[in-house]
Formats: structure tokens, C-alpha cells, sequence
């Protein structure tokens, strides 16, 4: 596809915006756009159905373009909760929405997954972390239920558009950093607001796999952005069909520009309660941990349970310390299985959840008790988010996670290779 | 007259209402009982409709959950008043139809337990005889509240404001 527009000087964010509105935009304009997917989870569902049905006379303008994933409490944890699912399958069914069921795995996972969310495309979701399109330079971004069922009925949103703030990834990454290091440390560098209604761009990121450039784009939401875009590259341009005028252009106006430099960075946690508050695992070594948790949107892959295996293969989970992994996926659970991890980390002593969301929001399978302390690859450790309110949760990446397990404090991998 | 209720800065979506007591857990009808059931354990019970809430900066982060700010609509809280908002609570509070104001000032000036009167169609809060002005919502939000609601005016032009 290409584009008579003149783009020149536009962000990745302003051009997407741009073709789609068929007029040149910048940042600051409001604009009404057609959306090409949105995303419902379970959790929300009641909201969205109700506002359909009673608010806007029912009608859902493009079925096909809704997808819906049971994710957020699944399996069913108690009544309530199955009485939703329940509904939003039957709704699902009726109105000829695609279902993703219970065990599918996590919305973003599978959008990526099902091909969903592609380059150029405006994917908005029930969810905060619909930033994690950007991976695969998709405009994704999260919105609330109403905003939500009025994009399904009328297939439509509007949106501000933003700014974009550019983050150049400089030099060589040392062994043992990992993509969610670097995204912690964009949240560190940026603040839990710097990046608010703004797109963050990441450059610098040719070699990151479509795995990494998942994580780096989920966290984007943590420092308040919009959006999260990586520029097209690697296996992505194989991969998809990237628009012609999805490029970059080096004298597009960015309102912000931050530099890192990866050969300075080291293995990061974000101590509660603050996911803006990144320090070095260093300086939290040895801090005992009950709970491991590797999974969530933001590092519930295969590559991250490849870390993890790694780390744990032939050895023992401490014995005071549980070891909790939920895949993204079921297509990540079947790879583990047929290539041997599964295995490996349940011989290590490993527990396993079914694909989803799991404990990231508290609601289920291995929420904490007070006085807790939990190591989790997810993208928040805000107070009580994962179960008691004086339980602490660290936010870190898989090896790290994996190397805490093993000696149940904090710790850092001795050896660890980089997806 | 009305109570105000002081938050600090980066009060999250978790924060006003824990992900755990989302209505799709413990029910349409029980879950605004539990809005900042771990950061003002006492705010639920003893808030009356009519309260207005005070924030600092970045008001709302995190989750794009509408039920955290549903809950606080529930418990007939009139408006908040904040230095920054999140932009996707921000969406949500204006689709529900709860006025957001921005302001630097009035959440330094109003402290916790204040009474106070206030005409948000003016954008006016009086504590005593201090009277503190609040700027108007954006343009477009105006339209949208103009009919109600986004959702009233959707259903009223069949677009959006702005829409042609
Ligand atoms: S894994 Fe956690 S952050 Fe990701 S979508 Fe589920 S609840 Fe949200």
C-alpha cells in the first residue's frame, strides 16, 4: 500500500494516523478514525455488552473486526466470574465475534499470535496493555469499556494525536540484559507520567526479536504513553506486509528525545510500589522471596521460559520458594512441550498455570498473603496488586526471576544468554 | 455541604479500586464498597454523594478498568479535582460523565475533611467565603457533555463531535 499523502516530517504515530484519516495530521489534532480490530477481555465484558445493547440499539457495525479473549480469570474462579464468561460467549456466539476460550492465553499474546494486529494497522483494546501492538508498529492503544463499545458499534474512535517522545537504544547490549530491563529502564528514565498522551518510538531495535519488541511496547503504558511503536525491522518486515509509508523519516518532529546507552545498563527490578522505581537487582540481592512468578503479557513467552530453563535445568526451586510459570499461550505451551522445557522446569520444580493472566491481577492462582514477597515478570507492582496489600511485588526479567527461584532471594543468573 | 477527600500524587487504578473487587468478581451490586479498600480503608463506608475527591499528579494510572471510576460514580462522588490525569482514566471519567478538572493550585489549597460548595457547570468551589476557579474541559468534551454524555451525543448525530 502506498500513500499520495506528503508525510515528511511525521512520527510513526502521525503517519499511521494520517493515512488512515486520508489528510495529514499532526500531534495535537483530534481526529475520528476507523479501527481495523478491537480487542474485549472477560473482565469488562458485562460493561461493554450492557452499553451495546441499551445504549447503542444493539448494532455492531464490523463483527468480524471484534475479537474477544477469555483471559483475565481463566478458568473461572467463582460464580460471578462464570456467569460473565458465560454471557460474553453466548454474545460472542450470537453476534458472529471471534472467541478466543479459556486456555487461548493472553489477549495480546494471541492478537499478535492470530495476526491481529499488523503494521499500520489501529488496533484499541479493553486494556491497558494494548500498547504491546506497537511490537509489530501497530497503533495499539487501551481504552475503557464505554469507549470500547462505542468502537464496536460504530467501528470508530477518536483520539488526540500525540506526540511522540524517540528512544534511541545505543551500543552494545551486555550479556544478561534483558528487553525488560531496557523497558524498566525507560520507565525509569521517562517516569510513570513522562511519556503521558504521547507515542514513544524505540529505535535502536533492528536485532530485538518480535518477542522482546512485545515487551518493550507493553511497558510503554507504564511511563504513560498512547502508544508504543518500534520502526518495522528484522523479522517483522518477513513477516508482515509493512505499508510502504511506514517508515521513518530522521526529521520527524519528536518532542523528546532520550538516548541509552545499553552498554551502561545491568539487570533491573522495580521495587514496589512504583513500577517507575527501577534500581539495580545489586542492590537487592540477597532479599528473600516466596513466590516466583514468570508469565503476563509482558514475559510469558517461549523465549522467556527458554531463559528460565537455562537458568533451572537439572537443578531444584529452593525449598522455601514456589515457583510459579504461566504461558502466554496455549501455542507457547505446546512449544515448551514438544521441545523439552516444559520438562526441564518441572523437573525443577516449577508449577504451571493455565495460559492467561493468572495472579498479575490478584484475582486467582497464586495471589499473596500479607508480608509476602513475590519476583514476577509482569509489567506492575502497585500495592495489592497481586493479592494482599502488604505483600511486595519486584518486577523483573525472566532470568532474574529464573535465578531468584533457584535460591530463593533475590539473586542475579550467574550465566545467562540473551534471546 | 460537601466533604473533601485529599489523595497524593500517582493514585493508581489498583488504588481506587483493587483489581480483586472488580464487579466481575464480587458482583454488580456489592463492588463500589471496595474502592480504595487498601489506600483509605475508611473512604467507602463514610463517603457521602456529593464529595469531591482531590488528587495530584498523574491521577489514575495504570488499568483502563471503567469499573475504578464507576465504583466512585456509585458512591455519588461529584467530581475530582487533580494536577495531571492518565489519559485513559481521563476517557473514562469524562464517558461517565464525571467532571475531571485539571488544576495546580486548588489541590494545594483544599486540605482533607474541608467543606465546601461548588457550581461545576462555572467551574466554581467556595470554602468559606474563598471562592477557587477551575479551567473548562477541552472543547470537544464540551460538546460530548453539552448532550449528556460521548455516548448521549453519539446516539443523538450518529458521530462523534467534530465528526462531519
Ligand atoms: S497479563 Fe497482566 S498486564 Fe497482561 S493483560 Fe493480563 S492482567 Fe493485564
Amino acid at each position: 500500500m502506498s500513500s499520495k499523502l506528503d508525510l515528511a516530517g511525521l512520527t510513526l504515530a502521525e503517519r499511521i494516523l494520517s493515512v488512515r484519516a486520508a489528510k495529514r495530521v499532526t500531534k495535537g489534532e483530534l481526529v475520528v478514525l476507523d479501527i481495523d480490530q478491537v480487542m474485549v477481555v472477560d473482565s469488562i465484558a458485562a460493561d461493554v455488552i450492557r452499553i451495546i445493547e441499551e445504549d447503542l440499539d444493539g448494532v455492531i457495525r464490523h463483527p468480524e473486526r471484534v475479537a474477544v479473549v477469555v483471559d483475565h480469570v481463566a478458568p473461572a474462579a467463582n460464580v460471578e466470574v462464570a456467569t460473565t464468561q458465560k454471557q460474553l460467549r453466548d454474545y460472542a456466539r450470537a453476534r458472529a465475534l471471534k472467541l478466543f476460550d479459556v486456555g487461548r492465553g493472553i489477549c495480546h499474546q494471541v492478537l499478535i499470535e492470530e495476526g491481529l494486529a499488523r503494521p499500520g494497522w489501529i488496533v484499541l483494546g479493553s486494556d491497558s496493555h494494548s500498547t504491546t501492538y506497537g511490537a509489530v508498529c501497530a497503533f495499539g492503544t487501551g481504552m475503557g469499556a464505554t469507549d470500547i463499545a462505542l468502537a464496536v458499534a460504530s467501528g470508530r474512535t477518536w483520539l488526540k494525536v500525540p506526540e511522540t517522545v524517540r528512544v534511541n537504544l545505543r551500543g552494545e547490549r551486555p550479556i544478561g540484559v534483558a528487553a525488560k530491563d531496557i523497558a524498566l529502564e525507560v520507565v525509569r528514565r521517562l517516569t510513570a507520567e513522562g511519556a503521558s498522551y504521547a507515542s514513544i518510538e524505540y529505535h535502536g531495535t533492528e536485532a530485538f526479536s518480535r518477542s522482546e519488541r512485545m515487551t518493550l511496547a507493553n511497558l510503554a503504558v507504564e511511563a504513560g504513553a498512547k502508544v508504543g511503536l518500534v520502526p518495522p525491522s528484522g523479522g517483522v518486515l518477513e513477516e508482515y506486509d509493512v505499508p510502504d509509508w511506514l517508515t521513518v523519516d530522521p526529521e520527524a518532529d519528536y518532542s523528546k528525545v532520550l538516548d541509552i546507552d545499553l552498554a551502561g545498563l545491568q539487570p533491573v527490578v522495580s521495587v514496589p510500589f512504583f513500577v517507575d522505581n527501577v534500581q539495580p537487582v545489586k542492590e537487592h540481592l540477597g532479599t528473600p522471596v516466596d513466590q516466583v512468578f514468570i508469565g503476563t503479557c509482558t514475559n510469558g513467552r517461549l523465549d522467556d521460559l527458554h531463559i528460565a530453563a537455562d537458568i533451572l535445568r537439572g537443578k531444584r526451586v529452593a525449598d522455601h520458594t514456589r515457583l510459579l510459570i504461566i504461558p502466554a499461550s496455549s501455542q507457547v505451551l505446546e512449544d515448551a512441550v514438544s521441545d523439552g522445557t516444559f520438562a526441564s522446569l518441572l523437573a525443577a520444580g516449577a508449577t504451571f498455570g493455565t495460559p492467561g493472566c493468572g495472579p498479575c491481577m490478584g484475582r486467582h492462582l497464586g495471589v499473596l498473603a500479607p508480608g509476602e514477597v513475590c519476583v514476577s515478570t509482569s509489567n506492575r507492582n502497585f500495592m495489592g496488586r497481586m493479592g494482599s496489600p502488604e505483600a511486595r511485588v519486584f518486577l523483573a526479567s525472566p532470568a532474574v526471576a529464573a535465578a531468584t527461584a533457584l535460591s530463593g532471594v533475590l539473586s542475579l543468573p550467574e550465566v545467562v544468554k540473551n534471546a | 455541604m460537601a466533604r473533601v477527600w485529599k489523595f497524593g500524587d500517582a493514585v493508581n487504578t489498583d488504588d481506587i479500586l483493587p483489581g480483586k473487587y472488580a464487579p466481575f468478581m464480587v458482583g454488580e451490586d456489592k463492588f463500589q464498597r471496595y474502592a480504595f479498600a487498601h489506600l483509605q480503608p475508611e473512604f467507602a463506608a463514610n463517603v457521602q454523594p456529593g464529595d469531591i475527591l482531590i488528587g495530584g499528579r498523574n491521577w489514575g494510572l495504570g488499568s483502563s478498568r471503567e469499573y475504578a471510576p464507576r465504583a466512585l460514580k456509585k458512591l455519588g462522588v461529584a467530581a475530582i479535582v487533580a494536577k495531571s490525569f492518565a489519559r485513559i482514566h481521563y476517557r473514562n471519567l469524562v464517558n461517565l460523565g464525571i467532571p475531571a478538572f485539571l488544576s495546580d493550585t486548588v489541590p494545594e489549597l483544599l486540605t482533607d475533611g474541608d467543606k465546601v460548595t461548588y457550581d461545576f457547570i462555572s467551574g466554581r468551589i467556595w470554602r468559606g467565603d474563598e471562592e477557587y476557579k477551575l479551567p473548562p474541559p477541552p472543547e470537544f468534551l464540551q460538546a460530548a457533555l453539552a448532550e449528556g454524555s460521548i455516548l448521549d451525543y453519539y446516539r443523538k448525530h450518529g458521530r462523534f463531535p467534530g465528526e462531519s
